[in-house]
C-alpha cells in the first residue's frame, strides 16, 4: 500500500517537472494570442533561450546570467515575430515557422562551432544550475504518514523555476483579468479599431504583448537547460512548445485552464514513461507513442468541437491597418 | 495623374523583390557564418563546387530538388487557397507508409511496370487522406487548419514509430527497418535509365522520380490556370464572399485543394521508399515538409518559380553537406538556418521593402519624365 502511494507521489511529482516549461510557455503564447498575434514559434523562442542560457551558464558558471541570457534570447526572437507581424504585417504563422526553423539550424550551428561537440553544450557543474530547494521542517513532518511523503517528495524538492511557473499563472490572471493593461490586451485581440479610438496605441500594445511572450518562453528554455537538464542537446524541446500551445487553446485561452491542461499533458507523459511494457487489464499494452500522441489527439478533437468549443480570439492573426 | 504615385511595375514586383528578399536572407547567414569566424565567399565556393562541381553531386542536388519539388507544390496549391498547410511533413511520412505497405504486401507476386502505378496511387492516397482530416474539419467543424496540420505531424510521427518498432520491423535486427523490397520494386536510378542508352554517370540516389516531379509541375499548372476546379479554388483564396457569391462552395474547394497538396507531398515518399531506401524506415522526410514552405514562397506559388527553388534548395541542401565536410567548424544544420532566413524574409517579410521601392522608383519616373521635358 506504501509503496503504491510512493508510486503515485512520485507520478505526481515527474507530472508537476515536466509540466513546468509547458506552463510557462502557454502563458507566453496567452499573451501573444490575447493580443491578437498567433504565436506557433513558442518552440523555436524556447529552444533558443535553452541554448543560449546553457552558453552562458557553461562559460560563465552562474545560473543568474543563464536565466538572463535566455529570456534576453527570446526576447529578441519575439521582437522578431512582432516586427514582422505587427510593423510589417507579416503572415503571423509564416513568420512563427521561420523562427522556429532559423532556432533548429542556428543552435545547432552556433553550438557546434562554441564548443565542438556537436550542437551540444559542456555539462554544467552544479552551481552554474538551478538546483531543487529542500523546504525546512522535513525532517519533522517525514514521519507523518501521507502528508509526509507528499510534502517532501511533491511539494519540497523541486528546482526554484519550477516554484516560479506555478506562481506565474495567477499572476497572469490578475494581470489579464484585473489591470488595465490586461483589460486592453483582451480589447485589442477582440477588436483593435475600438482600442485605437480609444487612442490607445494598437502597436505598442501588442509590442508588449509579445515582449512578455518572449520573457516567459526565455524562462521556459532556460528551465530546460539549465536546471531541469544540465545540458543543452540538440532539439532538446522536443514539441514542447507545440504541447503547449495545445494546451492553450484546449484552456480556451485563460490561465487557469491552460494550466491544467498543461498538468493533464504533463501526467500523460509521466504515465508514458511508467506504462512502458506494463500489462493492462482487458486493453494489454498500451503503445507509449500512443499516449504520447493523445495531447495532440486530444487538442484535434476540441478543435473539431466534439468536447467544447475553443474560440479564438476574434482578431487573432489579423494585422492591423490604420484607416487613412 | 502623371505625377501620382504609381505602384510598383510587374517587373519589380515578381522579379527585383524576390531577388531582394533572398539577398537579405543569404547577407544574414552570411554574417551568421562569419561570426562563427568563417569565410562566406570560401564557404560559399565549398557549396557550389559541392552541389554543381562534380557528377555525383549535382545527382544529390538534383535528387534534393524532386523533393522539395513535391512539397512546394503541395505548400503552393493550399496556398491557392488561402491555406495553410503546415502538415506537408506528416502527409509525406503516410505517403512513404502507404508506399511502403503497398510493395510489402505486392513486391514479389507483381512486375515493375504494375507496381510503380500502385505506389503512386499508394503514396496520393495516404498523403491525400492525412491531409483531407484536417481540411474536413477546417471545412465543416471550424478548427484552424495551421493548428490541425500540426497536430497531425506529431501524430503521423508517432503512428510510424509504432508501425516501425512493433510491426513492419524486419525479425532479427536492431534498427526499425522493414524488410527490403523485391528489385521490381525499385524505380530505375538514373545512373540505371542512362546506362540503358550507353551513357555512364556517377551513382547518386538521383532516380526517375525527378521526371513524375516535372510532369506534376505542368499538370498542376494546367489544373490551377486552366481548368474549373483550379479558377474555382483561386477565387477562394482570393476571395471567399465573391466566391459564395458566384456560387462556389468554399468547402469543397477547401477538401479539394487540401487533398491534392497532401498528394503531391505524399509523392516525397514514392521518392524516398522505392526510389532511395527500398525499404520502410524512419525520418527519410527529414524536414523537407517544411522546406516546402520556404520553396513556395520563394517561388511565389507559381510552378515554375518552385521549380527554381526547389533547384536553390536542392544546390543548398548538397553543397550544404559538402560544406560540413569540408569546413567542419560548420555543420550541415547552416541549411537549416538559410532556410528559416529565407523564410522569414521571403515570406514574413516579404513586403518589407515594398514602400521604399515604390518610392525610389518613383523618384526615378519622375526624374526622367522631366528630363524629358526639358529635351522637348
Amino acid at each position: 500500500m506504501d509503496d503504491t502511494f510512493l508510486l503515485i507521489v512520485l507520478t505526481f511529482d515527474a507530472m508537476v517537472r515536466v509540466s513546468a516549461p509547458l506552463i510557462l510557455c502557454s502563458m507566453a503564447g496567452l499573451f501573444s494570442e490575447r493580443s491578437g498575434i498567433i504565436d506557433i514559434s513558442l518552440e523555436g523562442k524556447m529552444l533558443m533561450a535553452a541554448f543560449m542560457a546553457a552558453s552562458v551558464a557553461a562559460v560563465t558558471g552562474s545560473a543568474w546570467l543563464a536565466l538572463g541570457a535566455g529570456i534576453a534570447t527570446a526576447v529578441f526572437m519575439a521582437l522578431i515575430h512582432g516586427f514582422a507581424c505587427i510593423t510589417h504585417k507579416g503572415n503571423h504563422v509564416v513568420s512563427g515557422v521561420a523562427i522556429n526553423i532559423i532556432a533548429v539550424g542556428l543552435t545547432s550551428v552556433l553550438g557546434n562551432a562554441w564548443f565542438h561537440r556537436g550542437g551540444q553544450t559542456p555539462s554544467l557543474e552544479s552551481g552554474a544550475r538551478f538546483m531543487p530547494v529542500e523546504f525546512p521542517f522535513i525532517e519533522y513532518v517525514n514521519n507523518v504518514p501521507f502528508v509526509g511523503t507528499i510534502y517532501r517528495e511533491l511539494i519540497s524538492g523541486h528546482n526554484g523555476l519550477v516554484y516560479v511557473s506555478l506562481m506565474v499563472v495567477p499572476l497572469v490572471w490578475w494581470i489579464v483579468f484585473r489591470t488595465r493593461f490586461g483589460l486592453r490586451l483582451r480589447a485589442v485581440g477582440e477588436n483593435p479599431q475600438a482600442v485605437d479610438t480609444a487612442g490607445i496605441s494598437v502597436t505598442w500594445l501588442r509590442y508588449r504583448a509579445v515582449i512578455m511572450c518572449g520573457i516567459l518562453t526565455g524562462i521556459a528554455g532556460t528551465y530546460l537547460s539549465v536546471a531541469q537538464n544540465a545540458v543543452f542537446v540538440r532539439d532538446m524541446t522536443a514539441g514542447q512548445g507545440y504541447i503547449a500551445l495545445a494546451a492553450l487553446i484546449f484552456g480556451k485561452w485563460r490561465p487557469f485552464q491552460a494550466m491544467g491542461a498543461c498538468l493533464m499533458f504533463g501526467m500523460l507523459d509521466a504515465i508514458a514513461i511508467r506504462m512502458q511494457g506494463v500489462n493492462l487489464p482487458i486493453v494489454g499494452e498500451v503503445p507509449v507513442q500512443f499516449i504520447q500522441a493523445l495531447p495532440y489527439i486530444m487538442t484535434v478533437v476540441l478543435l473539431a468541437g466534439f468536447i467544447g468549443k475553443a474560440v479564438a480570439p476574434k482578431a487573432i492573426g489579423v494585422p492591423y491597418v490604420k484607416e487613412r | 495623374m502623371s505625377d501620382g504615385i504609381k505602384p510598383l511595375p510587374r517587373w519589380i514586383d515578381i522579379g527585383v523583390i524576390p531577388l531582394l528578399n533572398l539577398f537579405m536572407a543569404l547577407i544574414v547567414s552570411g554574417l551568421v557564418i562569419l561570426a562563427i569566424g568563417e569565410n562566406p565567399t570560401e564557404a560559399v565556393m565549398v557549396m557550389l563546387n559541392g552541389a554543381l562541381g562534380y557528377e555525383e553531386g549535382i545527382g544529390y542536388t538534383f535528387y534534393y530538388t524532386t523533393n522539395f519539388i513535391f512539397t512546394g507544390l503541395a505548400v503552393a496549391v493550399a496556398f491557392h487557397a488561402g491555406l495553410f498547410n503546415i502538415g506537408g511533413e506528416g502527409q509525406a511520412y503516410m505517403g512513404g507508409l502507404g508506399v511502403g505497405l503497398a510493395m510489402l504486401l505486392l513486391d514479389s507476386s507483381l512486375p515493375m511496370w504494375m507496381l510503380l502505378p500502385i505506389a503512386l496511387v499508394a503514396a496520393a492516397l495516404f498523403g491525400g487522406l492525412w491531409a483531407a482530416v484536417p481540411a474536413y474539419l477546417q471545412a465543416y467543424r471550424g478548427s484552424h487548419i495551421v493548428i490541425t496540420t500540426i497536430m497531425f505531424n506529431f501524430i503521423a510521427a508517432a503512428i510510424m514509430v509504432y508501425l516501425m518498432v512493433n510491426v513492419l520491423i524486419n525479425p532479427g535486427q536492431q534498427s526499425p527497418e522493414s524488410r527490403e523490397f523485391a528489385s521490381a520494386a525499385h524505380i530505375p536510378f538514373m545512373h540505371e535509365a542512362f546506362s540503358w542508352f550507353g551513357v555512364t554517370i556517377s551513382k547518386s540516389p538521383l532516380n526517375l522520380s525527378v521526371v513524375w516531379a516535372l510532369i506534376c509541375c505542368v499538370v498542376l499548372w494546367l489544373f490551377i490556370w486552366r481548368t474549373k476546379w483550379g479558377y474555382e479554388i483561386r477565387a477562394v483564396g482570393f476571395n471567399e464572399t465573391a466566391a459564395v457569391y458566384a456560387g462556389m462552395s468554399p468547402k469543397r474547394i477547401i477538401i479539394l485543394s487540401m487533398c491534392i497538396s497532401g498528394m503531391l507531398a505524399g509523392f516525397v515518399g514514392f521518392n524516398e521508399i522505392i526510389g532511395v531506401h527500398h525499404r520502410l524506415l524512419l525520418n527519410f522526410t527529414a524536414g523537407h515538409g517544411f522546406t516546402g514552405i520556404a520553396v513556395s514562397l520563394m517561388g511565389r506559388n507559381h510552378p515554375f518559380g518552385i521549380v527554381l527553388a526547389s533547384l536553390l534548395f536542392g544546390i543548398l541542401y548538397q553543397g550544404g553537406a559538402d560544406l560540413a565536410f569540408e569546413v567542419p567548424s560548420i555543420t550541415r544544420e547552416m541549411v537549416v538556418a538559410i532556410q528559416g532566413f529565407v523564410i522569414l524574409f521571403s515570406g514574413a517579410l516579404a513586403y518589407m521593402t515594398t514602400p521604399a521601392l515604390t518610392r525610389l522608383y518613383n523618384m526615378w519616373r519622375k526624374r526622367k519624365s522631366s528630363s524629358i521635358a526639358e529635351e522637348t
